[in-house]
């Protein structure tokens, strides 16, 4: 089932959209008009598109002053249309060229880290490659023990030190064992930190650096977890990771309540960053390689339903 | 990328220039750009557009005050708002009257519950002088027992849990347990859940239902988006939610969802969370979270508390001392005393528009102006006077009498001449010169740090005295400040001049002590001292 069918029944489920209290966009075959843009432009920001609300209106606007907007179906095709080219296509999995291939995660706290690497050893390791994990979180209580869990569930080798050891120190380690044992894909997991904290910054600019000098060309991905119930924070915390690591992508959590995600559309137009996964839930098999046009669906058919 | 509202005020002012008052037609485009801030904030469009609203016919409801520009007068009535709406402030957990106190956390995953039962705990303790008792009723999360157990540990707290038992049953268990034990409060650590899960949703209900928990605290990421307002709302239904904790303020998020979920649930936010160690849980301060959410600083507390603690004569003597540049040591020491009685440092700057998110994050000294005022009181009356008798044998009398090094002495004159360095530049601008109304109110414009607020006109009475006072005040604080702080011409102090001059060596911001990046001799330390 993908994210759109979930959400589909989900919507069932819930009241969410018609607590939203705007209803009858379009009933009795009312007028297109600038006051409907306005409300849709309204009905857009609960999905935390941000500015980005404003500007896919304006554009509905200037399309139907052209009048290539006759109908509600015109909107529907368009708005699906103006959200889908400030996605981006989607980049598709790693190619795992690299042995191993090192992936650094990275994020805010909270953010979904610990449990997405969980989820991707598990769906790296159904597509036949051999998985080590890597405990860089030696700071949060119990980080450790929370990942040597999952590695346990998924029966993946793990690397962890001592508590309140150098998070660089055991990323060598991680991606020094997996290099002499042959281990395909290495998964490191490190501490939240938030992009405002200089000093954690550096930190894990240090991180990426060390590894590199265990591998040259590691690591070869470095990818940022974003929480997707966050609203217009997640750009800045795009802004301040990327500019202090070679990121490569998003994994975008926490997708299974009502929050859509919509930051990402100003993050895209800011960095240009792709989306790889998607979270769906706790579980390990809850993660999809995003595809933006049910990402985009699962935005616009909500929108449009509680217009309705 | 986001503009600040103050810029987006600044905006609204040049709505109202030229205006005579605020009408129904020329109010809406400033509460435009009011909404836009708001939204950009993260808050709910819905309780954005109802912000305006109430704004809008508070504005227009309010009497034309005589002399007020409108510019200030929306300013102050967005500001007035925000606070009304975000308060209380100092709303505190209420304890049973007899037994354990129980209070139960609940939210969604990851946002900060289990540091946050931590933290809580410690501060019951400290504070409170209570005797906590920890829960692990996480059944779900990998190792969320082991987390709560290590913060217990680390508290030297008791934690706890019935391994194999559904959540109800271990938090049930654990209340009894707290009977036994002794323990006065007990702190239920849940699962996180999302509010669409109808069977975690139902769990939780069952908790509230089984232990009649006497708080039901829901904890928030301040870095929610417009989300917020459904899952504070489904919380709401299934609990009986006595309050609200707001994590990770300790970011640039601007927290908006603050005020969504206080509209929603209409509890008090009781806490903020401010970093990753078990201390860093502070009271909620509305007129803060105003600021921060409107992006502007608590402008309008600032000079709300300047007017009622400096009389309208002391700032206008002042101010015009500094423009008409007759500043002296002795006006100087008048504005360190000015600004100490508007209370700690740490809060006066946390008020200026700009420095707010800053200060938060540095170490601020109030001793630095102890330090000051000692310097200035150890000169003669004439030194104050004129300080370009401060030679090098009077400038180590100064120090030894104070007990301080000639460095700061030296240090204190360098932002003497600061200070008077801007006036001179004010005064080259012909602002000095006369005082008038509008070189005043140029000049105003020039120092405050903000500008609008400062644009009061200068004639006496009422609210108009209040906020003619509050501009020059503000004004004067403003400079002074940045004076104080040896900025050279600047109005404002840079980061780098607060850090150096509040004492306290530089602090990356956000860092929590605890957590940074070790050195090799951190390293040994730590090693020595066993476990952090
Ligand atoms: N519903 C839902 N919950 C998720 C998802 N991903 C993670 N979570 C939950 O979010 C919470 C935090 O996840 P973690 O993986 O521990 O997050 P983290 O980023 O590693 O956290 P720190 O290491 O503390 O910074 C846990 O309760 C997870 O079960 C998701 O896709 N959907
Ligand atoms: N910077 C910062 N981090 C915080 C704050 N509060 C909690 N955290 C961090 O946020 C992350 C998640 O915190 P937890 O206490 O595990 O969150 P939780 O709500 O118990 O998570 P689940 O049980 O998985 O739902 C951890 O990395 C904490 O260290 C805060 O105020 N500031
Ligand atoms: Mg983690
Ligand atoms: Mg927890």
């Amino acid at each position: 089932m993908g994210l759109f069918d979930r959400l589909k029944e989900r919507l069932k489920k819930t009241r969410e959209a018609i607590s939203d209290g705007i209803s009858g966009l379009f009933r009795g075959g009312r007028p297109i008009d600038q006051a409907l843009f306005d409300e849709l432009e309204e009905l857009l920001y609960t999905s935390d598109l941000g500015a980005v609300a404003g500007e896919v209106c304006a554009e509905l606007a200037r399309a139907h002053k052209r009048g290539e907007v006759k109908g509600e179906d015109d909107v529907r095709r368009l708005l699906r249309e103006l959200l889908l080219q400030r996605l981006g296509p989607a980049r598709g999995e790693p190619t795992f060229d690299a042995k191993p291939t090192v992936i650094l995660v990275v994020g805010v706290n909270g953010s979904g880290k610990t449990t997405s690497i969980a989820k991707l050893a598990h769906r790296f390791q159904k597509q036949g490659k051999s998985v080590l994990l890597g405990a860089c979180d030696t700071f949060r209580a119990a980080a450790a023990e929370q990942l040597e869990i999952w590695a346990s569930r998924n029966r993946a080798a793990i690397v962890r030190g001592p508590e309140g050891a150098d998070p660089a120190s055991v990323a060598f380690d991680a991606v020094d064992q997996a290099a002499t044992r042959g281990v395909d894909v290495v998964l490191l997991d490190t501490a939240g930190r938030l992009h405002t904290a200089k000093n954690l910054m550096a930190e894990i600019t240090k991180v990426q650096r060390v590894i590199a000098k265990r591998l040259p060309g590691a690591p070869h991905e470095v990818w940022l977890v974003l929480d997707g119930t966050n609203g217009q924070n997640a750009i800045q915390q795009a802004k301040e990771f990327t500019a202090a690591l070679a990121v490569t992508g998003l994994v975008v959590a926490k997708l299974d309540g009502t929050a859509r995600g919509g930051a990402l559309f100003g993050i895209q137009k800011a960095l240009n960053l792709p989306v790889r996964y998607l979270g769906t839930g706790e579980q390990l098999e809850l993660l999809e390689p995003f595809e933006p046009e049910a990402f985009v669906d699962a935005i616009v058919k909500p929108t449009l339903e509680a217009a309705r | 990328m986001f503009e600040s509202l103050t810029q987006r005020l600044s905006n609204a002012f040049s709505f109202f220039k030229d205006k005579k008052e605020i009408t129904p037609d020329n109010i809406d485009e400033a509460l435009g750009q009011v909404r836009t801030a708001l939204l950009e904030a993260d808050v709910h469009f819905k309780v954005a557009r109802e912000f305006t609203d109430r704004v809008k016919s508070r504005v227009l409801g309010a009497e034309k005050l005589a002399g007020v520009e409108p510019g200030q007068q929306f300013v102050h009535a967005c500001h007035k708002e925000l606070v009304d709406l975000m308060g209380p402030e100092g709303a505190e957990l209420a304890f049973a009257k007899s037994g354990p106190t129980v209070i139960l956390m609940a939210g969604l995953q990851g946002a900060g519950k289990t540091t946050t039962c931590g933290k809580l705990a410690k501060l019951l303790r400290e504070r409170f002088k209570k005797r906590p008792l920890l829960v692990a009723a996480d059944v779900k999360r990998p190792a969320a027992v082991d987390q709560l157990k290590v913060l217990g540990a680390r508290l030297s707290l008791p934690v706890f849990h019935a391994a194999g038992l559904a959540a109800p049953e271990v938090c049930a268990r654990g209340v009894e347990e707290a009977k036994k034990s002794g323990a006065d409060v007990v702190i239920l650590d849940t699962a996180g859940r999302l509010h669409v899960d109808e069977e975690m949703m139902a769990e939780v209900a069952e908790i509230a239902r089984r232990c009649s928990p006497h708080a039901q605290l829901l904890v928030v990421d301040a870095m929610t988006g417009q989300d917020a307002v459904r899952s504070a709302q489904a919380f709401h239904e299934r609990l009986q939610l006595t309050g609200v904790i707001l994590t990770k303020l300790d970011g640039d998020a601007r927290g908006g969802a603050a005020l969504s979920i206080k509209q929603v649930t209409s509890r008090p936010i009781l806490f903020v969370g401010t970093g990753e160690k078990l201390e860093d849980l502070d009271p909620f301060h509305p007129e803060r979270m105003a600021g921060r959410i409107l992006g502007m600083g608590d402008v309008v507390g600032l000079v709300e508390t300047a007017a009622s603690k400096i009389s309208e004569d002391e700032a206008r003597a002042s101010y015009e001392k500094m423009v008409l540049g007759e500043f002296t040591l002795e006006d100087m020491l008048a504005q360190l005393r000015m600004i100490k009685r508007l209370g700690p440092m740490k809060k006066v700057l946390g008020m200026l528009p700009g420095v707010g998110s800053m200060v938060e994050n540095l170490d601020v000294d109030d001793r630095k102006l102890v330090r000051m005022e000692a310097l200035f009181t150890s000169m003669t009356p004439k030194e104050r006077l004129h300080p370009e008798l401060l030679d090098m044998s009077r400038r180590r009398r100064i120090a030894r009498g104070s007990g301080q090094e000639v460095d700061a002495v030296n240090e204190l004159l360098k932002g003497f001449k600061g200070m008077k360095q801007m006036m001179k530049e004010m005064n080259r601008l012909g602002l000095g010169a006369k005082l008038g109304a509008d070189a005043k109110k140029q000049a105003l414009r020039e120092m405050s740090p903000t500008g609008e607020l400062a644009a009061g006109s200068s004639g006496g009475g009422g609210l108009l005295g209040g906020l003619g006072a509050l501009g020059s005040g503000l004004g004067s604080l403003g400079s002074g400040i940045g004076g104080l702080f040896g900025g050279g011409s600047k109005s404002q102090p840079s980061l780098e001049d607060l850090r150096s001059m509040m004492g306290g060596g530089p602090r990356p911001v956000g860092s929590s002590p605890q957590r940074r990046v070790e050195s090799k001799k951190d390293k040994k330390a730590r090693r020595k001292r066993g476990r952090r």
